[in-house]
């Protein structure tokens, strides 16, 4: 739907303002970016500051470690299914390396176990490709023009964005290993965006100090998962893909290692072990816990199974008492909720407006500070502008980069978006976008080391599900790289695991039964099974007349 | 454990047809949710649920409408009297091949893709297909051999699998797409020479030391060296110079 007469009426004060606005752009006159200091004040408006949103864990590797309420409340419930009624004897598949997740740490960790001489069974719950790596739109970092930048600004960057705790050795792995990334993105055939001789467009994105971001139009996301995903299929004759097979459990061997994984198949309903020498968690995020209520940006499988799964074999947390919450999501049309609009709109130079057409911070600034500054001005100084269904947003000037770049641009550089606007009448080369923070990325996750390794043997992980890289903020661009730079590592690690050091012995599910009886024990459970494999959207009144109908958990 | 976040609805209600029978949903809904309202639980069919990943194509008529249309169950908004299926899986026919070894060529291509002839340009696939993308246009590019065009063509293709349904040629169009994308992307667009030159510096450990360095320093160090940072101008030329060459190579 258009914007109502409401709204049209209120975008006239973000016109009034407009061309001055970009003319101080144009003259470099920008909002100061808030120091160190204001930026740990303005934080105490962000969700994650807020106290009444988490709580000790009772159970597990990390117990009396505050998270937030809807993480803990997959964590501290019991397995979907009974141990002792899992068949161990009789594996339906056997093979080198068990990836357990389908994005783009799954495929680029497959791709690099082949490589490496690996047999590969990839399990994802929804189809190969169906992940957060397809939403993500702005682009991906890497210091790749070394005449103004390096590693070492990068570094300073993801340090700085993760308020300087993230694990120094990670933020280091990362950063040295981007261009690599690019490279190999590029060799697979990615069409980044580039100039006639083949040099790399780069943009700045919130926290960055060179401009550093290569993007392919508006779905970088999607361009690098499809590319990757084609050619894990052109080697379908060693990686084998199990869709619609989500992990419930792992499963360990005598030895301590990790040698497989309960898989349940969705449709026929049956669960089934797939034996491996070594396993990968890629199972991305946690998006669809709604945490505080938030609507969100990720895929309809971010349920954050891989947290439950690792966990329960004795992975420890780190960070995850942290969320992203990105600054702009669509909040208004309706149907629309939710979904991403690009760092690269405010990369481009799109300001930020309240509802009487003024700029309150600068577009610029990381993802956590940028969101805390949205719901300040929406929530506690009442600046926000109203939807018809009574939410809150703010402006994003979109029209302003049509001014600063020439006619057209937005169009070239955001097709995905101005269609999905174009489909509810809404043209944002003349309109701005309304938008408010959405939850969008786990920071935290499983503790790993920089080549992938978790603290059980054979257990590796990569991508959003393990913590440390990114500290307690992620910059833009740095997730695309994360799944990419620790997929590839942790597929040759694991392959090379494989190959050296795995040991062979009995199946147990032991840890599973001892977890129960820790949680059953501390009262903390509730009934509650997980990992959840999908959210909840059945209606309730459908669901009081579905008598006869059983429901695991959410899955009916 | 419900983690809904649907406000609770008050719009008015309409009928739609899922698969040809009636449910009366509030007319905000995406076709998605309406689903979801209707008391479907999805396992197929919902991916991204942002309208990229080409999992929730669906297709519908209006009553009394004789025309085929598309759309996204997760972008699109229900009408009245809509009549609607989704279509999660269609079979398709998709070639492998050595990448490395893979000459950038239209001959490549249609080796691997020989139905590529069988087209009759009836426009079906450009018709129905829910992104606009100009499907016959990308296949026409093929047939002439411009893989570029073709690339560029077919770049928003979210693979839904729309426009093999209705192939006239019987052929997948969007694996086909795939290929020329790769092989745009891969071969036939100039390297970027300045990657390779940074890999090289890399790997030679050139900012061995300094990465080492900045792992070692305390925390109000590193604030110091982060606060003080070069800020590369929002509106600067790509050939922007920081005035100190501190951490460069």
């Amino acid at each position: 739907m258009p914007y109502t007469p409401e709204l049209k009426e209120l975008i006239k004060r973000v016109e009034a303002t407009r061309a001055e606005r970009v003319e101080r752009k144009k003259r470099g006159e920008e909002v100061p970016f808030l120091s160190l200091d204001e930026r740990k004040e303005r934080l105490n408006f962000h969700p994650d500051f807020k106290e009444e949103g988490r709580r000790p864990l009772q159970v597990g590797p990390s117990k009396g470690y505050a998270i937030a309420h809807e993480i803990a409340d997959v964590l501290e419930a019991t397995s979907r299914v009974a141990p002792d009624k899992i068949d161990l004897s009789t594996p339906a598949y056997s093979t080198d390396v068990l990836i357990i997740g389908g994005g783009g740490a799954g495929t680029s960790a497959a791709l690099l176990a082949q490589e490496h001489g690996a047999k590969v069974i990839m399990a994802t719950k929804l189809r190969h490709g169906d992940a957060n790596t397809m939403m993500a739109e702005g682009g991906i970092q890497a210091a790749s023009k070394g005449d103004k930048d390096s590693p070492y600004f990068h570094y300073l960057d993801v340090m700085g964005g993760g308020h300087f705790t993230n694990v120094p050795e990670l933020a280091e792995t990362l950063v040295k290993n981007a261009p690599d990334a690019i490279r190999w993105l590029e060799h697979h055939g990615v069409n980044f965006t580039k100039d006639a001789d083949g040099r790399l467009a780069t943009i700045h994105g919130g926290g960055t100090s060179r401009k550093r971001m290569h993007y392919a139009a508006d779905i970088t996301g999607a361009e690098i998962m499809r590319t990757i995903r084609d050619e894990a299929r052109n080697r379908a004759a060693d990686i084998q893909v199990l869709e619609f097979s989500p992990a419930v459990e792992l499963v360990l061997n005598e030895h301590g290692h990790c040698a497989g994984a309960v898989l349940y198949n969705m449709e026929t309903e049956e669960y089934f072990l797939v034996k491996a020498k070594t396993v990968i968690l890629a199972t991305g995020g946690c998006g669809r816990l709604h945490i505080q209520g938030f609507m969100t940006t990720n895929h309809y499988g971010a349920t954050a199974d891989g947290i439950v799964l690792g966990y329960r074999a004795g992975v420890p947390v780190a960070f995850l008492h942290t969320v992203q919450y990105h600054p702009t999501g669509v909040v208004f049309p309706e149907q629309a909720e939710g979904i991403l609009i690009t760092e690269k709109f405010r990369g481009a130079g799109a300001n930020l407006v309240n509802v009487e057409g003024n700029q309150f911070v600068n577009e610029r600034e990381p993802r956590d500070v940028e969101a805390a500054s949205i719901i300040k001005e929406c929530v506690h100084d009442g600046k926000g502008v109203p939807t018809p269904t009574g939410r809150l947003g703010v402006w994003l000037d979109s029209p302003m980069i049509e001014m600063l770049e020439g006619e057209g641009t937005v169009r070239r550089e955001f097709p995905g978006k101005y269609i999905l606007f174009k489909r509810y009448d809404i043209d944002i080369t003349k309109e701005p976008m309304l938008i408010y923070p959405t939850l969008h990325y786990q920071n935290g996750g499983l503790d790993f080391q920089p080549n992938g390794a978790t603290c059980v043997p054979g257990l590796y992980v990569a991508g959003e599900v393990g913590g440390g890289i990114h500290g307690a903020n992620r910059l833009m661009g740095n997730s695309l790289l994360d799944i990419i730079v620790f997929g590839r590592i942790a597929g040759a690690s694991a392959a090379e695991f494989a190959k050296n050091a795995f040991k062979d012995g009995a199946l147990h599910l032991d840890h599973v039964v001892a977890y129960n009886k820790e949680v059953v024990a501390s009262g903390s459970a509730d009934g509650r099974v997980s990992p959840m494999l999908i959210p909840m959207y059945t209606d309730e009144r459908v669901r009081e007349r579905q008598l006869t109908a059983h429901y695991v958990g959410n899955v009916r | 454990m419900a983690t809904t976040t649907a406000p609770e609805v008050k719009a008015e209600t309409i009928p739609i047809y899922i698969m040809g029978k009636r449910y009366d949903v509030p007319d905000t809904l995406t076709i998605m949710k309406a689903l979801e309202y209707a008391g479907y639980q999805y396992i197929r069919g919902c991916g991204c649920r942002g309208g990229v990943c080409g999992a929730c194509a669906t297709v519908y008529r209006k009553a009394g409408d004789y025309k085929i249309r598309t759309g996204l169950a997760c972008q699109t908004v229900v009408e009245p009297e809509m009549y609607l299926t989704q279509i999660p899986f269609y079979p398709a026919n998709r070639a492998s091949y050595d990448f490395e070894s893979l000459e950038p060529t239209p001959e490549s291509i249609y080796k691997l893709y020989p139905e590529l002839f069988r087209c009759v340009a009836c426009n079906a696939c450009s018709k129905v297909c829910p992104m606009d993308v100009e499907v016959l246009d990308y296949i026409s590019a093929l047939k002439r051999g411009d893989i570029k065009a073709a690339a560029e063509i077919s770049f928003d293709c979210i693979q839904c699998g729309l426009c093999a349904s209705r192939c006239m040629g019987e052929m997948a169009q969007y694996h086909i797409a795939q290929l020329a994308r790769r092989l745009n992307g891969g071969k036939l667009t100039p390297k970027a020479q300045h990657l390779q030159e940074i890999c090289a510096k890399i790997e030679e450990g050139a900012f061995d030391g300094t990465l080492t360095e900045l792992k070692g320093l305390d925390k109000d160090a590193l604030k110091k060296l982060y606060t003080e940072r070069e800020m590369e101008p929002a509106m600067a030329h790509d050939s922007w110079k920081p005035k100190s060459s501190v951490g460069l190579a």
